[in-house]
């Protein structure tokens, strides 16, 4: 197959419950956590999000990784047009991605070494998947894995045993199993140090290389994004304000500036009005 | 607007009008249900059932404890063990099929759209009607259907436990998983893992412990189910019970209610070291 690129035409994404959302009195209602997005991506691209929190980093990751139907638009992987396929082939495409999200997707009571190799589940047939429950089916795989994050020694740990930082490290050895070559993670780095944070990431750019999958990652270290990136897209409020491979720190400003305005809701700080509460009655 | 304007409205929390007409309409209803049940407690501790209920119960003491007997209720003891774990060894086998049918965690039309789809949707419908139909009928019921079909015997009241059983299991197993964080499933599922294996690496590893002590409880409900069946002619314990209740000799019956006692402990020790081990 040619190079499988990725593409999102004029594509908005609606609030998931419109109704919970509670609108201040003499603003327009935001309709859209994702408007009008435009996005062409190559295969084997490296993408760093950044943004201010609630500027829509996480739904756009989970737009790509077809986990959101998009309210309207077009959102094309591999050149399907992936929310025109019947459920059953959408879920085969699906193997080909691989999203970690921000908290870390482990059952507290499993081990890591499962854990970890669950990423070979989409490859796996249920007996295979059946056996390794039974006795772990590549341990080495497992190890190796985790020897890349620092984490080897952990391999036969259970998760509940794992600092935050750990679990969110073996989320990621989890993404090395796989064999998706769409990868798309939200803040890997969000409960590491600076000196994790740093291997952490070249881990992942390094094995997107290497495997030569397309990596989209949303950060909030600004400084690590504008390092190890040459494309950078600046989300805000739901659109994209910039993407380029020349980001320069005004850019920057711009888009983190009076991030806490009344501009954004959902930071705004005024007693809201009393009749602004549509489904009061249904919280108990 | 300025901050302090609204105070009240800070104040006044929306849920608290519905907690108090509710609380008020449960206590109203309750009234009628009492007037409706004979509720009358005090009739207890009159002199005439005070006699009676004494009359009953000095016949429990010695229990019976003649080698013959013993041996008997063993015989009867056992049966109902067996009654009890083959009825709930069936049940399982009905209930986890249909418990992974029902689920909505392991929709995968609900990714992204959040709505399932139809067919899916009516599927897991006609489903959770069978496990209510299956457990609508009381066990007793099912056994003396089945008496009529198989005879007298402990098979009937392995098929009365495994029918019911099954609609119990399969309900409650699919709200513990309903009630788990659908996180790691969710995330299997959106990378492409398949609705089974989602299912045994996501929800089974942090459900198991609660699942197995239900399923236990649930063994230790069916002996007592099977002991209530015996009464039908369904064998175990419960027919020896009812011949000894018929006999007038309460040292049987003082036995064989000693025999529960020890049984039920057991489901409980059991259930705790599996709760210890996987906790």
């Amino acid at each position: 197959m040619p190079a499988a690129p990725l593409l999102l035409q004029q594509l908005s994404v609606a609030f998931p419950g419109a109704a919970h959302t509670a609108p201040v009195a003499g603003q327009t209602e935001q309709q859209y956590i994702l408007e009008n997005l435009n996005l062409t991506v190559a295969q084997g691209e490296q993408i760093a999000i950044i943004g201010p929190s609630g500027a829509g980093k996480t739904t756009l990751l989970h737009t790509l990784a077809a986990a959101h139907q998009p309210a309207n638009g077009q959102f094309q992987f591999m050149n399907h047009d992936v929310w025109s396929l019947s459920n059953r082939e959408r879920h085969a495409l699906r193997r080909h991605l691989f999203l970690a999200p921000q908290t870390p997707p482990l059952p507290a009571r499993q081990r890591v070494v499962t854990a970890v190799l669950a990423g070979r589940l989409p490859q796996w047939t249920l007996a295979q998947a059946l056996r390794n429950l039974i006795k772990p089916a590549d341990p080495l795989s497992a190890w190796q894995a985790l020897q890349r994050f620092d984490l080897q020694h952990k391999l036969y740990a259970r998760v509940d045993k794992l600092s935050g930082g750990e679990r969110q490290r073996c989320g990621l050895a989890r993404l090395l199993l796989s064999d998706a070559s769409l990868l798309l993670v939200d803040e890997p780095l969000s409960a590491l140090d600076p000196t994790l944070a740093l291997q952490t990431l070249n881990t992942l750019q390094q094995e997107a290389k290497l495997r030569n999958a397309t990596l989209i990652c949303s950060l909030h270290q600004v400084e690590l994004a504008r390092q190890h990136f040459s494309r950078i897209i600046g989300l805000r409020a739901g659109k994209v304000m910039f993407d380029s491979d020349k980001v320069n720190d005004q850019m920057i400003a711009d888009l983190y500036r009076n991030a806490g305005s009344p501009e954004q809701h959902s930071l705004h700080m005024t007693a809201p009005d009393q009749t602004d509460f549509p489904d009061a009655p249904r919280c108990f | 607007m300025t901050p302090q304007a609204n105070h009240t409205d800070i104040e006044h929390d929306p849920a608290w009008r519905m907690r108090i007409t509710i609380s008020f309409c449960m206590l109203v209803l309750l009234w009628p249900m009492l007037i409706i049940t004979e509720f009358k407690p005090w009739q207890l501790i009159d002199a005439q059932s005070l006699a009676a209920t004494w009359r009953f119960l000095s016949g429990f003491f010695p229990p019976a404890h003649s080698a013959e007997f013993l041996l008997i209720v063993l015989e009867a003891t056992w049966q109902t063990i067996a009654i009890a774990t083959a009825g709930l060894v069936l049940a399982l086998l009905g209930a986890i099929p249909m418990t992974l049918i029902v689920n909505e965690h392991l929709s995968i039309s609900r990714i992204g759209s959040r709505r399932m789809h139809g067919m899916a949707r009516l599927l897991r419908q006609i489903v959770r009607w069978k496990l209510v139909l299956l457990r609508s009928v009381p066990e007793l019921v099912w056994a003396l259907l089945f008496v009529r079909l198989v005879g007298l015997g402990p098979t009937a009241g392995v098929f009365a436990i495994a029918l019911t059983y099954s609609g119990m299991l399969g309900k409650v197993y699919a709200e513990i998983l309903e009630a788990n964080d659908a996180h790691a499933t969710d995330s299997l599922l959106r990378n492409g893992s398949s609705r089974l294996t989602a299912f045994l690496y996501g929800a089974l590893p942090n459900a198991a412990p609660e699942l197995i002590s239900y399923t236990i409880y649930r063994w230790e409900c069916a002996i007592r189910g099977s002991v209530v069946m015996g009464f039908v002619g369904a064998g175990g314990l419960g027919q020896r019970m009812d011949e000894s209740m018929k006999m007038l000799s309460g040292d049987e019956v003082s036995t064989m209610l000693i025999v529960f006692v020890l049984l039920v402990g057991l489901a409980d020790l059991t259930s705790k070291l599996f709760r210890k081990a996987l906790a």
